[in-house]
């Protein structure tokens, strides 16, 4: 392995080159599916804008047609307020279920591998099946949830046929879901570093105390990341609502994909389709970026190495 | 010293101790944290474990008051009626043909990439990884129009394939970002010593990086399959006609159809449940660990 000093900087230079080909032909099924299957068709998109195309007969050009189309659509802000309302209400009230959850198992208590399973398993049911599930359980007449009200005398309601309480229930059932939310504040709560809380003790301070300076303060990050994550998937909300209610009753679970989707794929109004896909793009990634900014102030970095 | 002695001794202490040491306080605590948590978890529990009792009921007992949550007669025939009212064996093997060779091009795919972002130096790496990275918080329901357009034009049509490439290519994002994770960790001895033997960079990846991930691998593929299994909205825009169904859209035609047979429909459900719940008893580790690591993936 005695190269000639001349040479080695030229071998070395020639394996570098080497290593550079291989990395990027390595690379290249992750390079070759965004460019045809994310940047293609995103810049596809911007085309199909100013496009009025059913899909049977050939694309015309609309010009602005369907931004008018979206000013003067009233359904557009019906389901921007379903979705906000099922997303603003929703994560919250999710992440709020699945930390407690997190907490509670957070105290080497006995049974925990069981408690963990029973509260992951219904995230990894199929959405077709837990939709069609909890069509049963909000039954008005039949369901589990009013048979079980009905022992304490509550005549349970209309759920998913009242245009107030559609949404809620569709809340209620997403709860179900918080498995992997849970499981993750739960690695977070088991990653605080335990010298920090018994450094806590011996300074006098109580379990309240340490929790609050301590450990919140430890997985702002994790709940920054649940929280990012749950908003940009609950603004995506499509099957439960198209499985369940089908976007009624009055529109009240008329969530945005759930109209993208129709447009799309009932109507055939493809621009229009694509222009609530940009629509959609803007306002996630306006909630996405604010959050991020917002992040300075609340979540707390320099603890993490990794 | 004396302190951590003490603190030591402490957690060394048998069962029997530990309990003389809880005080009264203390336990009640726990077994009222103990009887809230089973609570929850029977309120957890009771959509599959009423799916899965009305799937064995005769249809005069579905709804009979109050629940029975134990039939007095199983009806078994409720699965044999199922498998033949409409194609489910067909229903299972598109799911499988679907999820399994997605499943492949998600494993060599992500496995490729990963490597690459981990251990080969190559101008632009950064910044190519830095755009993985972005994707992930790119909402997919931005790309279904055009993404639909292009599979169209390609004659993708109700065909597996647009349900299948895009794994082949790529496979997800988060997968890569957890492979190359998982890749990093790997000494890169081992690579120079391959390359010092003669060794390309593909049999390093082939012979001595994919036997060593196979932790990784199992997660993504689990998660890989899971994902493609569970799928409705893919197969709900790219497949017509019935032949072609998958799981997902056979369980929502028993629902339409049969919409007041719930014996029925939640026979098919079990059918459809079932697979995803004996896959998750038999990987847990793997699976509560791949979880674990998405929550890293926001740092």
């Amino acid at each position: 392995m005695a190269a000639a000093p001349v040479s080695s900087t030229r071998r070395r230079k020639r394996f570098a080159n080497r290593e550079a080909v291989a990395g990027w032909l390595f690379a290249s099924p992750w390079l070759i599916g965004f460019v045809a299957f994310t940047m293609g068709p995103m810049i596809y998109s911007i085309l199909l804008l100013f496009l009025k195309w059913d899909l049977i007969t050939p694309p015309e050009w609309g010009g602005l047609a369907n931004f008018t189309r979206l000013v003067g659509d009233r359904r557009v802000p019906i389901a921007l307020y379903n979705t906000a309302y099922y997303t603003f209400i929703g994560v919250p009230v999710q992440l709020a279920v699945a930390f407690l959850l997190a907490l509670a198992l957070n105290v080497q208590i006995r049974g925990l591998a069981l408690y963990r399973t029973i509260y992951y398993l219904p995230s990894i049911t199929p959405a077709v099946a837990s939709a069609v599930i909890w069509l049963q359980i909000l039954h008005t007449d039949y369901g589990t949830l009013n048979e079980f009200l009905r022992n304490f005398g509550i005549a349970g309601p209309n759920w998913l046929y009242e245009p107030a309480l559609a949404k809620p229930a569709l809340i209620m059932m997403s709860v179900w879901g918080i498995g992997p939310q849970m499981i993750i504040f739960l690695a977070g709560l088991q990653g605080v570093p335990a010298v920090l809380k018994e450094a806590a003790t011996i300074d006098g301070a109580g379990e309240w105390s340490q929790f609050r300076h301590i450990t919140i303060p430890i997985i702002t990050p994790i709940i920054f990341f649940n929280l990012v994550v749950g908003i940009i998937g609950s603004f995506q909300v499509f099957t439960a609502a198209y499985i369940m209610t089908g976007g009624g009753p009055e529109n009240s679970t008329l969530f945005y994909v759930l109209y993208l989707w129709r447009n799309g794929f009932e109507y055939f109004r493809m621009g229009y389709a694509a222009l609530l896909a940009w629509v959609l793009f803007f306002i996630i990634s306006f909630f996405t970026v604010i959050q991020f900014g917002l992040a300075g102030r609340w979540v707390y970095y320099e603890a993490l190495r990794s | 010293m004396a302190q951590q002695q003490s603190i030591k001794s402490a957690s060394d202490a048998g069962p029997l101790r530990f309990w003389q040491r809880m005080s009264v306080q203390r336990l009640a605590g726990r077994l009222l944290l103990h009887a809230i948590l089973i609570l929850l978890g029977i309120t957890f529990m009771v959509p599959l474990l009423w799916t899965l009792s009305t799937s064995f009921k005769h249809p005069g007992q579905v709804f009979t008051r109050p629940i029975q949550w134990i039939p007095q007669t199983l009806r078994w025939s409720n699965y044999q009626e199922v498998w033949t009212i409409l194609p489910m064996p067909l229903f299972i093997r598109n799911t499988m043909v679907i999820s399994v060779t997605a499943l492949i091009g998600t494993l060599l795919s992500t496995s490729l990439c990963g490597y690459s972002f981990a251990r080969l130096r190559w101008p632009g790496r950064e910044k190519v990884f830095a755009l993985v990275i972005g994707t992930m918080m790119l909402p997919g329901a931005v790309l279904l129009v055009p993404q639909f357009v292009l599979f169209r034009s390609l004659g993708w049509i109700d065909t597996f394939f647009p349900l299948i490439v895009p794994a082949w290519l790529g496979g997800g994002a988060f997968y890569i970002f957890l492979y190359r994770q998982f890749c990093s960790n790997i000494p890169y001895e081992m690579d120079e010593a391959a390359i010092m033997d003669g060794a390309g960079y593909f049999r390093i990846f082939w012979q001595i990086i994919l036997p060593l991930t196979r932790p990784a691998l199992i997660t993504i593929g689990l998660f890989s399959f899971l994902s493609h299994y569970n799928d409705f909205m893919g197969p709900l825009i790219y497949l017509n006609s019935n032949r072609n169904y998958t799981l997902s859209l056979g369980l929502r035609m028993y629902q339409g159809r049969f919409g007041y047979d719930w014996h029925w429909v939640m026979a098919a459900s079990v059918i459809t449940v079932a697979p995803v719940i004996v896959i998750f008893f038999l990987a847990q580790e793997q699976f509560i660990a791949g979880v674990q690591l998405t929550g890293l993936a926001g740092r």
